[in-house]
């Protein structure tokens, strides 16, 4: 199989989970590559959980130097936003947990 | 003086107090007032004597006291002293010492024996010749006296009068202190330093904290530029995407963290761990005490003695942005027959349709003059200026209420004024029983409308204005009609040249009548009127064969109620939900079952006249009665009868049309058969709804609607082991006839 083909089969795998609004893959500079949103959204997604992530990855090395980020989960009212940082990428999940 | 005392208080030490009997005094030969007297009571006693006697008497002697002392004297003599007065407590006192005896012979002969007796026993043998009285040595005593006793603490005041005034009655009067300067002497208090204390030692405790430093600084603008900056966000193009989505990279990473996510996503289903199901307990916003009531109250009513006498409401309206406007439309209370009998007297009485406002109960502000009576009008929902009626006699009317200046007017002075309207030739043949809600088109501008009337037909109208090119002639023509239709009262002629221009869009004949509420969407539900519901779709088709449009047949048709069905209403928050009322029920709708209404009501005593659904709570709708009583139905609360029941009117209701006012205030406007609108005040309980309602309401709605698609399978499979138990036992009886 296509390495391709199976990432997609991983996203939508994870986006037909129940209460999962929308998946989104940005790269290492905020340039979404692949989302299930609609345009605006997944570019403001994108911006602001790109800057956040880094904050978050740089606190935790600040604190302990050998440690790093390997997942943030965000939790609002209405939403939970999982981010999942790499060297090169970003993966983003939104989900509604109360539906 | 000194105190007396009764009893001796002691007895200087040389002396020691003797009693002696009698038979002692004989043998001494002291004998009271005999030998011995008060003058000459000094009496000599030989000391071997009295050896002698303590020997011969032992214990029982007077002397045995003094024994030891007697035995010491030095002399041979002792001294005997009477003591008549009993000064030492004994009728004798015998003198112990040599020196004593010489002081109390000597002296005391000389001085006389009571002076002796009076001094202090400490100067008792003083050798004073006479005896002053010695100061009085305080010890304290007399303060005791001086405070009990009474005695003038100041001068005593005299008050004196004139002579004439003796024994005249006094009357005294009272004064203030504060009058005159001197009036009172007062202690001010005042802060004595000596007590104030100043704390000269003091626990704290300290934390250091990095240096804080704040600064600011100001630009300088020297010239003010306009600029602004434009951005829009990075994208990749497509290829580049392909390739990311390519890579060996992002395969890894996917792959690595699926499991991260599917497990994150997993919590999130399984249970949501942040709420707070104490706060859920609670609904919001609950006032005091107003939450008990869950009446309607009345509000206001509107009736006006002189246009809506004897007449009947048929239809009521809220103005959509004027708050407080509202319309009704009067009609006479007659039948058919009665009409055509009398309708030379209805062409005199004209019919209307009545603008009330709020802030006159008594006199309506606008009046709409109407040819004939309008059963049904609406409000063009985005000119509300505009209102389209249809009328008895088929007509289909655009009044236009592009009079501003009468319309401010109703917020301030009530103006009755009467408003030509512009009609146009009948295309109904009967009479235009509802009129739908004008549609909008994509600017949002309604541009049709639709009608349907007894005489079968439904039919939509395009009010845009024309714009098919006319020829010369026609236009001339035009010109020609115009000038009789210049308005008296400064209309603008917005709609003039729609004058008898009107044709309808689409014309769809049907079997039977159509009386009733028509609720547009590209598809729709009417009801004809004897409790038949037909569903059809509104898109037009293309006939192959013709090239002509014609609308599709419709495709499914319901007996449902007894009686002419008078409601079809969507729910506001229901898109597919749809409530129908006619003769003594009502019944709920899904679009999109077929099977049947999902909710029907059983059969209720009175007629129900008419049904709208409540617009803040989904789950509430209102149903009005024959009887003028109006059912509030809760589907959350109760399913099987109204949840309560209010008497509004005497006589049937005709139409039931809630309003939000602002959120504390929802209206219901109710009227009735007798030509009275009533404002009712929908209270809290009613008005609110309660947190998730929407949500359980559709749950209900999906239960009901598994309940008939359960039901008819149920029905499905009865009939077909019906048909297979009658198939087999044909079967048996062929088998048993053809042995």
């Amino acid at each position: 199989m296509l390495p391709k083909a199976e990432v997609e089969e991983t996203l939508k795998r994870i986006q037909t989970h129940k209460g999962v609004i929308g998946t989104i893959v940005v790269n290492a500079e905020g340039i979404p590559i692949r989302t299930t949103l609609d345009n605006s959204t997944t570019v403001q997604y994108a911006g602001l959980l790109h800057q956040l992530t880094m904050k978050a990855r740089s606190t935790v090395r600040d604190i302990d130097p050998q440690n790093d980020l390997t997942f943030l989960r965000i939790r609002s009212k209405k939403h939970e936003i999982m981010v999942a940082p790499d060297k090169e990428y970003l993966l983003i999940v939104i989900q509604n947990p109360s539906e | 003086g000194r105190p007396q005392h009764s009893k001796m208080y002691c007895h200087p030490n040389d002396i020691f107090p003797l009693t002696l009997t009698s038979a002692t005094q004989e043998l001494f030969g002291c004998r009271c007032d005999e030998d011995v007297t008060g003058d000459n009571p000094y009496k000599i006693l030989r000391k071997e004597d009295i050896v002698q006697d303590m020997r011969m008497r032992a214990a029982v002697s007077d002397f045995s006291p003094v024994k030891q002392l007697v035995l010491d004297y030095p002399e041979d003599e002792l001294l005997l002293v009477y003591d008549r007065d009993f000064i030492y407590g004994s009728s004798f006192y015998l003198v112990l010492t040599a020196d004593a005896k010489e002081r109390h012979l000597k002296p005391v002969v000389a001085l006389g024996v009571e002076v002796a007796l009076e001094c202090e026993p400490l100067e008792v043998f003083a050798a004073q010749k006479t005896s002053e009285p010695q100061p009085w040595i305080s010890l304290g005593s007399e303060q005791e006296i001086e405070e009990e006793s009474v005695t003038d603490s100041r001068p005593r005041y005299r008050i004196s009068r004139v002579r004439r005034e003796f024994g005249a009655p006094i009357f005294f009067s009272d004064r203030n202190a504060m009058e005159t300067k001197d009036g009172f002497l007062e202690c001010t208090p005042y802060q004595d330093k000596n007590f104030s204390l100043k704390q000269m030692e003091r626990h704290t405790g300290v934390q250091t904290i990095p240096n804080l430093k704040s600064s600011s600084t100001q630009t300088q603008w020297t010239y003010p530029r306009s600029m602004c900056t434009q951005y829009e966000p990075r994208e990749f193009s497509e290829e580049e995407k392909e390739n990311c989505l390519q890579s060996e990279h992002l395969k890894n990473l996917v792959n690595s963290v699926a499991s991260r996510f599917e497990i994150a996503i997993q919590q999130n289903e399984i249970m949501d761990v942040f709420f707070d199901d104490w706060k859920a307990l609670s609904e919001e916003d609950s006032g005091y005490g107003r939450k008990a009531d869950p009446h309607l109250k009345e509000y206001q009513s509107f009736t006006d003695l002189h246009f809506s006498k004897e007449k009947t409401i048929s239809n009521i309206n809220w103005h959509p942005t004027i708050n407080g406007v509202i319309a009704v439309a009067v009609t006479e209370r007659l039948s058919f027959e009665d009409r055509i009998n009398g309708s030379t007297k209805l062409l005199l009485n004209p019919s209307l349709i009545l603008f009330w406002s709020f802030s006159d109960p008594i006199n309506p502000q606008l009046l709409l003059e109407c040819p004939d009576d309008v059963f049904s009008f609406e409000f063009c929902p985005s000119d509300p200026n505009i209102i389209v009626g249809g009328c008895m006699n088929g007509q289909v009317l655009t009044p236009s209420l592009s009079l501003f200046l009468s319309i401010s007017l109703l917020t301030e002075k009530p103006t009755c004024g009467v408003v030509d309207i512009y009609s146009f030739s009948l295309f109904h043949s009967d009479k235009v029983s509802r009129m739908g809600v004008p549609m909008e088109n994509r600017n949002g501008i309604c541009v049709q409308i639709v009608t349907c009337a007894p005489d079968c037909c439904v039919m939509f109208w395009d009010i845009r204005a024309p714009r098919v090119l006319q020829t010369m002639a026609d236009q001339r023509k035009q010109k020609v009609e115009e000038k009789p239709l210049e308005n008296p009262h400064g209309v603008p002629n917005t709609f003039k040249h729609l004058d008898l221009t009107w044709k309808p869009l689409i014309r769809v004949q049907h079997i039977s009548y159509c009386k009733t509420q028509l609720q547009l969407v590209l598809s729709t539900t009417f009801c004809p009127q004897d409790g038949e519901l037909v569903y059809t779709d509104w898109k037009l088709e293309k006939d192959n064969d013709s090239g002509r449009l014609f609308s599709a047949k419709p495709s499914h048709r319901f007996i449902i109620h007894d009686g002419q069905v008078n409601t079809v209403r969507r729910s506001p928050f229901f898109k597919d939900i749809i409530l129908t009322v006619g003769g003594w029920t009502f019944a709920i709708w899904k679009e999109g079952v077929m099977n049947g209404p999902i909710i029907q009501s059983s059969c209720s005593q009175k007629k129900c006249t008419v049904g709208y659904w409540s617009q803040s709570r989904p789950a509430v709708f209102f149903i009005g009665k024959e009887d003028g009583n109006i059912d509030v139905w809760d589907l959350l609360e109760k399913t099987h009868e109204p949840s309560q029941t209010q008497n509004i009117t005497a006589t049937q209701i005709t139409c039931i049309k809630p309003w939000i006012v602002s959120s504390k205030q929802h209206l219901l406007a109710v009227s009735d058969h007798l030509g009275t609108l009533h404002i009712l005040e929908i209270p809290w309980t009613l008005r609110s709804p309660s947190s998730n309602e929407k949500l359980s309401m559709s749950k209900y709605f999906e239960k009901e609607v598994d309940r008939l698609v359960y039901f008819e399978k149920r029905r499905e499979m009865r009939a077909k082991e019906k048909k297979d138990s009658e198939a087999e036992e044909l079967r048996k009886k062929m088998v048993r006839y053809s042995i």
